[in-house]
């Protein structure tokens, strides 16, 4: 199948932006927290986007900033999908009570605003890496949980899974193999948006002064550092900010051109 | 009782079950960490002594099912607490708070519904045409863009290199509407935009699904023009998801107020929220995030009952 110029497009630059957090302190030119010149410099040859509020290079801080984003977003995204799926598909495949129980749980936690929550409870947990990677990981389940239990209730009545229950195998059986491996494709489809929801939910965590806590930076913390610079003119608090954007709208359009893929695949039911 | 009554009483009996749920979960949210406020409120160096006169003080030596019927009998009463960082009155600090912030949400929606609608109806009329494809377009990149990049992109622009409106949203009381209006014009903007996207596309999809019924190609058979069509045939037949996906972008507009008011400084419920969470307030976190949830209950809620409203069908059940 013939890929569409806008996913092309989507990967590459999120492709360029995933490699060059990968190869941070290879193509950075300064380093992270080395102070090189004045506070909010203009662009220049030596700076390409200039100076930050305590005269950092901003290009430097832009890439180890995607490196921060990037990496806690995904292991977020691998909390939120392995225990999400797994637990949705449970549910599914017990049915019942526990199906039940975790099903109105989840309805329960979607009723509060996920940022709402967050900050509940970040406001008496200590804000450390792995205490932010949970929280999220964990908000976030609840959205994957109801769309793995939906694919789930589905091919849960399917001949071949009938089939391996009169075989005799164990509900670990059914789940893992016979199950999960037929919900994949929605699943994988969804993986990229709960991916760039995860960006985003850092980056306003950080922005707001809750998420990645200095000296590290993400790029949100990056557009708090310098964003009492905007009502003077300078610009620099733009730049990490569009970085966001730029990642979100690129992975999008993957994840858009994947959906439409699968939903082919299922009978053009995506129309 | 007729069938709807009963139906929309049962929905809203729901709701405050949902509501107090909530409220056991928001309280659970703050006891998860072993230390207590006490030990936050004074540090790692506190004498134990100090730590357990204030513990009595605050009640924390009973268990947490005892305070949190202590706390819901409370907010049930409209006593919400005392600040820990300033000792006062959270309910007189929250009333003006809430009044601006729902002042501000209630001007974006004006802005935000009338026009998501207006572009739904337009983009369904030139259906795959370019007005339609540019509407999804851009729709489709503003759905990505986090609100501080609205925000601060509109202050670069609006604020700092043309002098047309305030970067920071002050308001005051007894502020006269009209400058109240222009001071709250790049928040409203930039929440206008943020739930515009998602609005539109909804309103399209919702019409779109009617637009496949026979009476419309009988309606577009007769002659009628092409606008007539949607508003007199198929805009009626798609008020209760339009009306459904307002209210929830609603209820996301009540959300999104925290992170707007942040960039803009205004006096509001969400500057308030995350304030207090970097001081570790807990009672004040517990209160906003309890009306928060509260809000956000309602509108979907009526989103609920305006469905059962307008669409017959619901209105039985199998």
């Amino acid at each position: 199948m013939k890929m569409p110029l806008s996913a092309m497009i989507g990967l590459a630059v999120s492709g360029a932006i995933f490699l060059a957090a990968i190869l941070a302190p290879l193509i950075a030119p300064y380093g992270m927290a080395e102070i090189v010149g004045d506070v909010w410099e203009p662009a220049s040859s030596a700076h390409w986007l200039g100076t930050d509020n305590i005269g950092r290079d901003l290009l430097t801080r832009l890439i180890y900033g995607g490196r921060t984003t990037i990496f806690i977003a995904m292991l977020a995204t691998a909390l939120s999908f392995s225990l999400g799926s797994f637990l949705g598909v449970t549910a599914a495949v017990i049915g019942g009570w526990v199906d039940q129980v975790m099903s109105r749980l989840v309805d329960l936690m979607m009723a509060i605003p996920s940022l709402i929550f967050a900050l509940v409870v970040l406001s008496v947990m200590p804000v450390t890496l792995p205490v932010l990677i949970i929280v999220m990981g964990l908000l976030d389940s609840t959205r994957v949980f109801r769309l793995a239990r939906a694919v789930a209730v589905d091919i849960n009545v399917m001949d071949f899974v009938e089939a391996a229950r009169l075989r005799g195998e164990g509900r670990i059986w059914i789940i893992f193999r016979e199950i999960l491996p037929n919900a994949l494709s929605p699943l994988v489809a969804e993986l990229g948006l709960r991916f760039i929801f995860a960006v985003l939910f850092l980056s306003t965590l950080s922005f707001l002064g809750l998420g990645v806590q200095p000296p590290a930076s993400d790029w949100g913390g990056m557009v708090k550092e310098n964003k009492d610079g905007i009502v003077f003119g300078i610009n620099a608090a733009l730049y990490p900010a569009a970085a966001i954007s730029i990642l979100a709208i690129s992975v999008n359009l993957v994840a858009d051109w994947v959906l439409n893929r699968t939903s082919d695949l299922k009978g053009g039911r995506g129309g | 009782m007729p069938m709807v009554l009963k139906l929309v009483a049962q929905r809203i009996a729901l709701g405050l079950l949902l509501l107090l749920a909530v409220s056991v979960l928001i309280f659970a949210g703050t006891q998860i960490l072993p230390g207590d406020v006490a030990q936050s409120i004074l540090g790692q160096s506190a004498t134990p002594t100090a730590l357990a006169n204030l513990r009595r003080d605050l009640g924390l030596d009973d268990p947490a099912y005892i305070r949190y019927f202590r706390w819901l009998w409370g907010v049930m009463h409209g006593d919400l607490g005392t600040a820990l960082s300033n000792g006062q009155d959270i309910a007189t600090q929250i009333g003006e708070r809430l009044g601006n912030t729902l002042f501000l949400a209630f001007w974006a929606a004006v802005v935000a519904v009338p026009l998501a609608i207006t572009l739904g109806l337009v983009s369904v009329r030139y259906r795959n045409r370019w007005p339609d494809r540019l509407i999804s377009t851009v729709s489709l990149a503003s759905i990505s863009l986090p609100e501080f990049f609205i925000g601060y992109v509109l202050i670069y622009y609006f604020s700092a290199r043309h002098q047309w409106f305030p970067s920071l949203a002050t308001v005051y009381d007894g502020m006269p509407l009209l400058e109240r209006l222009r001071a709250i014009a790049l928040p409203v903007a930039v929440l206008t935009l943020v739930v515009l996207a998602h609005m539109m596309r909804m309103t399209r999809a919702a019409i779109m699904n009617v637009m496949q019924s026979a009476y419309i190609e009988t309606a577009e058979l007769k002659g009628l023009s092409a606008f007539k069509v949607i508003i007199r045939h198929a805009f009626p037949n798609a008020i209760s998801p339009i009306v459904n996906v307002v209210m929830i972008n609603l209820a996301y507009l009540v959300v999104g107020v925290v992170v707007v008011e942040v960039i803009f400084v205004y006096p509001g419920m969400g500057q308030y929220l995350v304030d207090h969470v970097a001081k570790r307030d807990v009672p004040v976190v517990q209160a906003t995030g309890l009306i928060f949830a509260a809000v956000y209950i309602a509108l979907n809620l009526i989103a609920d009952v305006v469905a059962i409203l307008s669409n017959p069908r619901l209105r039985h059940p199998k």
